[in-house]
């Protein structure tokens, strides 16, 4: 096991194991590292882009997004760092809310929260990006 | 178990800090993505409604913040890819502290021309400069 994370929860004293077996957890877990690898070049990229490329955030306004998403790349791009961004960090908040809320019933509404509102915005951006009108206003 | 343990699970060190900080610079950055996701959908209002969100991040204090956001994400990123090497890489384990030193070391290489970039207007602005 690595020094610097935990794959599982067996290392945690008093961890809850379930009873009946699932590779849920090996999923997630592998998961996080090859949806890690391709947002490190979403990601940066688009901070580079976004924020150092250009004059940055400067000269970002509406004409600006209309431009980019008039190109299906960026559209793409931008879907796929959305969803992947979205999971990687709901799964990263699951399990710091499975670390940290000791309660089953904290933990299980705290989770509930989680999932709800990342679903909604991940449902609320595929919207904006396939609806986007540059017409509008 | 008790719910306060004595001592601490973990014995300290780069391991558990670089761990630590992977965490708070996580929760961070997926906040900042909830409010991010939301003040982009508003290009679904008005142009205006979305103009005017964004000139927000235009402001000196919210382009330092924006600093702040890069920097969390790129130790995030690069402390990442230091632990996959530590999971995947055979020699990862043995190489996991003198990764973490290039990790802080790329961190400042990158943040010191970024910062340079990103901050460039909001410093002309505030203290002025010939145009």
């Amino acid at each position: 096991m690595s020094v610097s994370d935990r794959p599982l929860d067996l290392a945690l004293p008093g961890a809850r194991r379930s009873k009946q077996r699932s590779n849920f957890e090996l999923y997630s877990w592998i998961f996080m590292r090859v949806s890690g690898i391709v947002l490190v070049f979403l990601v940066l990229g688009h901070l580079f882009i976004m924020n150092i490329l250009d004059g940055g955030v400067q000269r970002i306004n509406f004409a600006f997004v209309a431009g980019r998403w008039a190109s299906p790349f960026w559209q793409i791009w931008d879907l796929a760092m959305l969803w992947l961004a979205m999971l990687h960090g709901t799964n990263g908040l699951r399990t710091i809310i499975n670390d940290y809320a000791e309660r089953d019933q904290t933990r299980f509404w705290l989770k509930m929260l989680l999932y709800v509102s990342s679903a909604f915005i991940i449902l609320l951006g595929t919207l904006v990006i396939f609806t986007f009108d540059p017409n509008l206003g | 178990m008790a719910a306060t343990p004595v001592g601490t699970l973990y014995a300290g060190g780069q391991g558990m800090w670089s761990w630590v900080a992977q965490r708070i610079t996580g929760i961070a950055v997926f906040f900042f993505l909830y409010v991010h996701v939301l003040d982009t959908a508003l290009v679904r209002v008005s142009p205006e409604a979305y103009d005017l969100v964004i000139a927000t991040y235009k402001t000196p204090i919210v382009n330092l913040l924006e600093v702040g956001l890069v920097g969390a994400v790129l130790y995030h990123a690069l402390n990442g890819l230091r632990v996959i090497a530590v999971d995947f890489w055979a020699k990862g384990p043995r190489y996991q502290k003198q990764m973490l030193w290039t990790v802080v070391g790329v961190w400042v290489i990158v943040m010191v021309p970024g910062t340079y970039y990103m901050m460039k207007h909001t410093v002309e602005a505030l203290f002025g400069s010939t145009p």
